[in-house]
């Protein structure tokens, strides 16, 4: 219940094209909870979280997008200085190598969710878990 | 003019002999080639049946791909101890050709490239400046026995050590350079550099070929080097360079057709095409001892006159090479085909992933970008992973033909499509049609 789906979409990296894709799914009524964009000269791979990962997905690919779904994991902070210390503290005393993050701030519980990936993230579950992270199921993150 | 009474021969002389000499070549490469006895056989067709040379038609073509099927020594007519020398094409896909041939072989390509050489002005007295490769290749062997014939000197410096090579060109004297087009570019560029002044070296021809090239290339070096540049045509296959060679007319190149049978043929039906129409050109060794090929596909576009050149020659021109008619491109003098760019792509993913090749000289030397459109399969979530996939393709890639290239990953359907749904493979930005 706590792995979101994420979508990792291939981008060109080309003017245009990040507003090519975020307006086909503003069209199709997808409203974005997350962004993140990492790319090099010449691609980028944008992750999204959405509301309806499997109702964007579609959409893209029937617009000849590469799409992947990703499992992720958010954990949630006091929208605090120090809260994102705090658990990448826990992350560095028990050697988890982490792929990414991303963050985003929601106004209703003035909390920050911190979006996690690693390559083992059953493991980081767990460990987020023990140290009482608290995790945000997948189904609050898109109907936020 | 170096042999008047074969270069100047009339045409009907000329297909006399011709004719003479492909009975012969027929007859013996049937007797002593098995690949030919079962070919000539299983198409039912016989020595006895060429009686006039519009007869070769009923000659099945010979491909590079037979060639390369009976690698390396299936096609000699001649016992091994007979080959002196073997030269190969270059390995593009599968195994190379190889080009055997005889003292009497090398005498021979020693006369036509004198031939060409005296087309080109020079004589005993000049000093050849050989910048072709020599190895396995046949440019610079084929210039060398012809230089060597014509009793000129011949300086075989072979390709590279720029900065001497126009050293040696003035502190020697050369008075004719030996290139391909782009390298003979560079070296124009580096002498200006050194600061040589060309209308004091005095250059009296340069003879330029393996590669396409342009009229504006041709003006661009004549304007560098302030000379006339001839072109030479050739291939492994049949002999190497010389098969065709220009003269003073800069009107096409002459073909030497008392070795070498000449036909246009329409690269789709095989059909052979008359006079002056463009399609592939087909040669047949007239008189090659150890290796007799006979109507091999050249895949090399041209067409063909038969009239009297203003310089006398009565010998059919070739006009100069104006593109492919197989897929097959040159980048940096490397022959590259698509086929082994798929290849290599297959080796990253399991399903062909689109691709398209785009080469392009953005100042004198060749570069080949290789776009492929990124798919489920090579596309994951890792930028890391993404670039080692980038990184990889471009290892087979090089592995397969040998050069670098750029990759880029770039969208799917991002290549443009025809209306039939086709990418075309080659984009090739050069302009050297």
């Amino acid at each position: 219940m706590y792995k979101i789906t994420q979508l990792s979409i291939f981008l060109e990296n080309k003017r245009g094209n990040l507003y090519n894709t975020l307006d086909l799914l503003a069209a199709n009524d997808i409203n974005i909870r997350a962004l993140s964009l990492a790319d090099t000269t010449e691609f980028g791979i944008l992750r999204l979280v959405v509301q309806d990962p499997v109702k964007a997905k579609k959409i893209l690919e029937e617009h000849w997008y590469i799409v992947k779904n990703t499992p992720i994991v958010g954990a949630e902070l006091d929208d605090t200085p120090g809260g994102l210390s705090s658990v990448l503290k826990i992350l560095n005393d028990e050697e988890i190598d982490l792929e990414y993050l991303y963050a985003f701030t929601h106004e209703k519980t003035e909390k920050a969710i911190l979006l996690l990936q690693a390559e083992d993230l059953d493991n980081l579950i767990n460990i987020l878990t023990a140290y009482k992270v608290p995790l945000v199921p997948a189904e609050e993150v898109y109907n936020l | 003019m170096w042999n008047e009474e074969i270069e100047c021969m009339s045409r009907e002389d000329i297909f006399e002999l011709q004719l003479k000499k492909l009975q012969a070549t027929v007859k013996r490469a049937f007797d002593k080639i098995p690949f030919y006895t079962e070919k000539y056989t299983n198409a039912n067709v016989f020595p006895e049946d060429i009686e006039t040379l519009d007869d070769i038609v009923k000659l099945p073509f010979l491909t590079k791909d037979d060639l390369r099927a009976c690698y390396p020594f299936g096609m000699f007519a001649v016992d091994k101890k007979e080959i002196i020398e073997v030269h190969s094409s270059s390995g593009t896909t599968g195994k190379p050709v190889v080009s055997g041939y005889t003292q009497g072989d090398i005498d021979n390509w020693g006369e036509i490239v004198a031939r060409g050489l005296t087309m080109m002005g020079l004589d005993s007295d000049d000093i050849i400046q050989n910048t072709h490769g020599y190895g396995l290749f046949t440019g610079g062997f084929g210039v060398h026995y012809g230089a060597h014939r014509l009793g000129a000197t011949i300086i075989p410096i072979s390709t590279g050590q720029t900065r001497r090579q126009v050293e040696i060109m003035a502190d020697f004297g050369s008075t004719c350079l030996i290139f391909t087009p782009s390298y003979g570019i560079y070296l124009g560029e580096v002498a200006k550099e050194e600061g040589i002044d060309f209308d004091e070296i005095g250059l009296k021809a340069i003879g330029f070929g393996a590669e396409m090239w342009t009229a504006e290339m041709r003006d661009r070096i004549e304007e560098t080097f302030k000379t006339k540049a001839y072109n030479i045509y050739g291939l492994t296959e049949l002999m190497g360079p010389g098969i065709g060679m220009e003269c003073c007319a800069q009107n096409g190149l002459h073909i030497a057709e008392d070795f070498f049978y000449p036909e246009i043929i329409d690269p789709k039906t095989g059909i052979t095409l008359p006079e002056g129409t463009h399609g592939e050109l087909v040669l047949t060794n007239l008189e090659r001892e150890s290796m007799p090929v006979i109507r091999f596909r050249t895949k090399d576009l041209t067409a063909l006159h038969y009239d009297t050149c203003e310089c006398g020659r009565t010998l059919a021109r070739m006009e100069r090479i104006t593109g492919r008619s197989d897929d097959m491109i040159k980048v940096k003098g490397v022959a590259v085909f698509p086929s082994q760019i798929e290849k290599a792509l297959l080796k990253v993913s399991d399903i062909e992933p689109h691709y398209q090749i785009i080469v392009t000289r953005p100042d004198i030397m060749d570069e080949i970008e290789i776009k492929v459109e990124a798919s489920e399969a090579l596309f994951s979530d890792d930028i890391k992973e993404m670039m080692g996939v980038k990184r990889k393709i471009g290892e087979y890639i090089q592995n397969e033909i040998g050069i670098a290239v750029n990759v880029s990953l770039v969208a799917p359907k991002s290549i443009p499509r025809s209306t039939k749904g086709k990418i075309q493979r080659v984009i090739d930005k050069r302009n050297l049609h």
